[in-house]
């Protein structure tokens, strides 16, 4: 393993994240307060609790995963396009490495911008609603999960993205419905039956449930499931990113 | 052992156009190779096919004795690369672009070392500024910087000197010999022919995916180098005088100038003969030159004979 190569990049890609830390923090603090405000206050008022839970620490782990699913996607896809982009992906090309480090790398820095914006929002509601946390670890386990592997899937994406069009294509057509359908804001039992069965096809809902168990002890799939759904797409992403490295697909001609 | 041994290496891409075929060449460790060839010739492909940006589609290449392509983490820890076109982060800053490529070829920290590099290459005092704030000469220099962060024992420079001002070639050409004597083994492309007389001891010449020629530089220029000798009339001429006729002569600047081409590894130039025979003729000499034939020439005329050929 060259391990001085997963740091060398790990650093680089971290000190983009710390050039724009202010932008990084900020936004997130505003965007979950807009959520509160809006669902919070405005729904909020008419659904007062979701299975004994109130409406707004209800929407807290649907949250979070909402933004770490898309903030994961988006610095993972744009840490690997830019180089590719301008350029300077000669050097990860022409360097003594191989692509699990190259992956690490990318993948461990976007992962962790992910968290650090999950940990902000985390607090950030803390500050509107009471929260309990009833399995700390699996809750820290299940948001390290959903970073890495979200983080895996967006550099799928910026090696597959042509343009900067693409890079924005998937997460706006794909993720973000997939994420406001799949329970982020609502229990799935409080949909008619059509729309119980089309949404158990939907793999954010098991990360969604998951997570929101290990806060309240309430999950609309059983936890294994959703362990075994984060898990499953891990392995698909790093199978995809293995045959890509193998095959130089959209990098190496 | 060569230190990069190319063995009939193909390449096309993926729109199915050949760059490469079949280029074979050994490249021998400590030695300053100039690779030459016109826009288009296959030189750059040919680099970055040893370097691992591009894979060959058939043949082989070993760097110290590695593959590249099965033992690639052996090869191209061996590797420097200073690309062709200026691939920089804009909003990066120097030394943090230099320690990055530092680390990605696995070699642990040592700010002593980077800074002698940037000193050397007077990038010192530009270090905490971002790309996008160098000139295109500096960007090029950080470039170089990049490639030298990680001790390479073959150093690739495409076109390094292409857009530089006299002052930094210089600089980059000290920089060439410097390494040159620490044991790097150097390979260069150029469209400065001059510049690749000056500092090559091998040269080698590719067109259109081929290597026409290698040889060391000195040899090459005895073998093809011809000379010219101009005889400079004091009373202009029309035609030669019959004893002239069936020399080759040529005659040039309206008659005034007589040149006489002649290769220099022959024993006999028929110099003296000549100068004889064009005062035996009545013609009065005013002055005599002679001039090398230059590597430009050589190449020109070797291309040509391939496009002649095809
Ligand atoms: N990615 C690619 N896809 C298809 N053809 C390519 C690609 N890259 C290069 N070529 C073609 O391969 C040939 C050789 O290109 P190359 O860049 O190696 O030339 P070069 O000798 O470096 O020229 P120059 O002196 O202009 O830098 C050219 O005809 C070029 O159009
Ligand atoms: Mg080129």
């Amino acid at each position: 393993m060259n391990w001085q190569a997963i740091r060398a990049i790990y650093v680089f890609e971290m000190s983009r994240f710390f050039r724009t830390l202010l932008q990084s923090f900020v936004s997130p603090v505003i965007s979950t307060s807009l959520y509160f405000v809006v669902f919070g206050a405005a729904i909020g008022s008419r659904i007062d609790q979701v299975e004994g839970v109130s409406y707004g620490a209800f929407i807290v782990p649907g949250l979070i995963m909402l933004s770490v699913m898309t903030q994961a996607i988006s610095n993972a896809s744009f840490g690997i396009y830019f180089p590719k982009f301008i350029g300077t992906i000669y050097e990860l090309l022409s360097a003594p490495i191989n692509f699990l480090e190259i992956v690490l790398g990318y993948v461990g820095a976007a992962a962790t911008k992910a968290l650090f914006i999950g940990i902000v929002i985390l607090g950030t509601s803390a500050l509107f609603v009471d929260l309990t946390i009833q399995h700390p670890v699996a809750m820290l386990l299940f948001l390290v999960l959903t970073c890495l592997s979200f983080s895996l899937f967006g550099f799928i994406i910026g090696i597959w993205a042509g343009n900067f069009e693409q890079l924005q294509l998937i997460p706006l057509l794909v993720v973000t419905p997939l994420v406001f359908l799949g329970g982020s804001f609502y229990s799935i039992s409080m949909l008619p039956p059509i729309w119980q069965t089309i949404s158990f096809f939907n793999p954010v809902v098991y990360l969604v449930s998951g997570f929101r168990w290990s806060f309240f002890g309430l999950a609309d799939v059983p936890i294994a499931l959703s362990l075994l759904a984060i898990a499953g797409f891990t392995m698909l992403c790093l199978g995809i990113i293995w045959w890509i490295f193998k095959t130089g697909w959209r990098i190496r001609q | 052992m060569p230190m990069v041994q190319i063995s009939n290496v193909h390449k096309a891409f993926a729109d199915g156009f050949e760059a490469l075929k079949g280029a074979s060449l050994d490249i021998h460790e400590g030695e300053i190779l100039a690779l030459l060839g016109p826009n288009g010739a296959g030189k750059t492909t040919l680099i970055s096919t040893i370097c691992g940006i591009t894979q060959p589609t058939s043949g082989a290449i070993t760097v110290g004795g590695h593959d590249v392509v099965t033992e690639y983490r052996g090869a191209r820890s061996l590797v420097g690369l200073v690309p062709q076109e200026i691939n920089l982060e804009p909003f990066e800053r120097v030394i943090n672009t230099v320690r990055f490529s530092r680390g990605l070829f696995g070699k642990p920290k040592d700010d002593a070392l980077l800074e002698r590099i940037l000193r050397q290459l007077s990038l010192w005092d530009k270090k905490d500024n971002r790309i996008m704030e160098l000139s295109g000469g500096m960007k090029r220099r950080v470039l170089i910087a990049k490639a030298l962060a990680h001790e390479p024992r073959v150093l690739f420079l495409d076109e390094p000197t292409a857009g530089v001002d006299v002052e930094l070639r210089r600089d980059m050409w000290d920089i060439v010999a410097g390494l040159k004597e620490a044991g790097v083994t150097i390979i260069l492309t150029t469209h400065y022919i001059e510049e690749a007389e000056a500092i090559a001891d091998r040269i080698a010449v590719i067109n259109k995916g081929e290597i026409l020629l290698v040889e060391e530089k000195t040899a090459l220029m005895t073998r093809l180098g011809q000379k010219e000798l101009r005889i400079e009339l004091h009373d202009p001429v029309t035609e030669l005088p019959a004893p002239l006729a069936d020399r080759g002569l040529r005659i040039e600047e309206d008659g005034q100038v007589l040149v006489y081409t002649y290769d220099t590894t022959q024993d006999r130039t028929g110099i003296a003969t000549l100068i004889r025979e064009v005062s035996e003729a009545g013609l009065v000499l005013r002055d005599l030159q002679t001039r090398q034939n230059s590597l430009e020439d050589i190449f020109v005329g070797l291309v040509s004979k391939q496009e002649d050929a095809a």
